[in-house]
């Protein structure tokens, strides 16, 4: 009787995980050996190493990585100093806050800052820098998207900090180690995992996003989520599209192997 | 010591700043006469009014929020269980995996969900719209909700289950009347972190969504795409209170519940 009800609740878990986890990935796996017209081949993988879509790769990787560094450095300093705050949890409230607002908002919000006329041109032309195009350059993708992702970064990295126990910061203070020794040889090693789901939770996405870059990068910035929302909805090449996705796939296990918390 | 506290302080504000400037921003906007947003002219409430009016758009913010509770509480019932299976599965091996399984759709990016799903619909027969859309959300929000319960439930003593069970407790009772209440906040946790991925969803949901039936995310991109309306400032302004209501909401539940078990030992 007691096994029964622990199947019970296994049943509809486990029927998920099937329907919604692993079907959905082996059909990507079984479209992406399909032509545009329906042929069994390996001509999406081939194109998928012509130059033009392994620069995209590429240059994808290489502002995913960006964001990440920037969310990163602004973060650490912001759940280190928000744990050592009065009000914590209203001001932890403050900053899940911002992620309850749709992040097309955001990034609509910063069409009019980055626009022609809009605060951030002015303020350049107070300087004396003159106006310039923000909108639609690489610029405004990492801007906006590392402001999008920092409260992703913050969240885990608190927690972390939250966890740590007070015990091992005052054990290092009063054998000598200096504020900043006990910061790096204390304090970060014991919160690695925290920042480790923080890139985890940043990079990946940044890999995808598609929406940003279509709004404020309109199509300078192509990332793997820009092709593949691409293929799928525009020329409705579903078999490249599941291509490029298998390779975010493969790119995904490796990032979450090397940021994996083994416990 | 006093000065330290001051730059602190300063970072945290000057972040807190960064982070709802644009939203702010956006705010100020929708109420501007002229009709753009860096041109100031003059207070008017017309794109409020124009909110309101627009029938379509009305329809989509009931259908947005029709989804997000309905997933949402359909994920922490399946969620929940997920929880409890894993919890009490005996074998290490079998739970590492259902853990590693939880966690692919939460790291796996919104196209690749978004595109698996569609072909996966597709294949099934189930056509683009309310349901697919629905579906896809309950399917993105379980593995949420089971991270938000499943330290509750390890953080609870098996002596308390143990307990229950010498004492004449029955499976329900013992679930009902020992487990679920001391869950409860991983619970309301789950479920409120899984309409906030609801509602803010939009990869997955422009991706499964077809034509015809959009959410509010779907309908802000193709109306952002087009360039500056102030009827999206004003309607960002109405959000970003909803969202100030739910947060308040969602604070005072965990006031509540930090004084009933508040005299634990705390640091």
């Amino acid at each position: 009787m007691k096994i029964n009800a622990r199947n019970l609740y296994l049943v509809p878990y486990v029927l998920w995980i099937v329907l919604f986890v692993v079907a959905p990935i082996l059909l990507i796996l079984y479209y992406s050996f399909f032509d545009i017209e329906g042929h069994l081949s390996l001509v999406n993988y081939e194109k998928f190493f012509t130059p033009v879509y392994l620069k995209m790769a590429l240059n994808s990787f290489w502002y995913a990585f960006l964001i990440t560094a920037f969310t990163l450095l602004i973060s650490y300093p912001t759940a280190y100093l928000l744990t050592k705050s009065r009000h914590k949890q209203l001001w932890l409230l403050l900053i899940i806050l911002p992620t309850w607002i749709n992040l097309l908002l955001k990034a609509y919000a910063f069409l009019g800052i980055f626009g022609t006329f809009g605060p951030a041109n002015s303020f350049l032309e107070f300087i004396g820098i003159g106006q310039k195009q923000i909108l639609f350059t690489d610029f405004s993708f990492l801007f906006v998207s590392t402001y999008i992702f920092i409260p992703f970064m913050i969240l885990p990295i608190y927690n972390a900090l939250e966890e740590l126990d007070p015990v091992f910061i005052d054990a290092a203070r009063d054998l000598g180690a200096s504020r900043w020794t006990t910061f790096r040889r204390v304090v970060f090693p014991l919160t690695l995992d925290g920042v480790k789901s923080g890139c985890q939770a940043v990079f990946i996405p940044s890999l995808s996003l598609f929406m940003i870059t279509r709004l404020i990068a309109g199509n300078r910035v192509i990332t793997l989520g820009t092709a593949i929302e691409e293929h799928f909805l525009v020329t409705q090449d579903w078999g490249m599209g599941s291509a490029i996705a298998v390779f975010l796939i493969i790119a995904m296990v490796i990032i979450m192997i090397l940021t994996g918390n083994r416990k | 010591m006093k000065r330290k506290w001051k730059l602190s302080n300063l970072y945290l504000i000057f972040v807190f700043i960064v982070l709802y400037a644009p939203i702010f921003y956006l705010m100020y906007y929708s109420f501007n006469k002229a009709g753009n947003m860096h041109d100031f002219t003059g207070f008017t409430w017309e794109w409020y009014k124009e909110v309101f009016h627009d029938t379509r758009l009305m329809i989509i913010v009931i259908n947005t929020l029709v989804i997000a509770l309905l997933a949402s509480a359909i994920s922490t019932v399946i969620g929940v269980m997920g929880a409890l299976a894993i919890r009490f599965v005996k074998r290490r091996r079998t739970k590492n995996t259902l853990l590693s399984f939880n966690n692919v759709l939460i790291v796996s990016p919104d196209v690749i969900i978004g595109a698996s799903f569609l072909i996966l619909f597709t294949i099934a027969g189930i056509k683009l719209g309310f349901t697919s859309v629905l579906i896809s959300h309950i399917a993105f929000c379980i593995p949420i909700v089971v991270l938000m319960v499943l330290p509750k439930l390890q953080e609870m003593s098996p002596t308390l289950i143990d307990a229950a069970r010498d004492l004449g407790a029955s499976q329900w009772d013992v679930l009902s009347k020992v487990i679920l209440p001391y869950i409860t906040p991983g619970i309301f946790a789950g479920f409120f972190m899984a309409l906030t991925y609801s509602l803010d969803d939009f990869a997955v949901t422009f991706f499964v969504t077809g034509n015809g039936y959009s959410t509010l995310s779907v309908e802000i991109y193709s109306r952002a795409r087009q360039g500056i309306s102030l009827t999206i400032n004003a309607l960002s302004t109405l959000l970003f209170f909803f969202s100030i209501i739910l947060v308040i909401g969602y604070y005072l539940i965990n006031q509540r519940q930090a004084r009933t078990n508040g005299m634990g030992v705390r640091k």
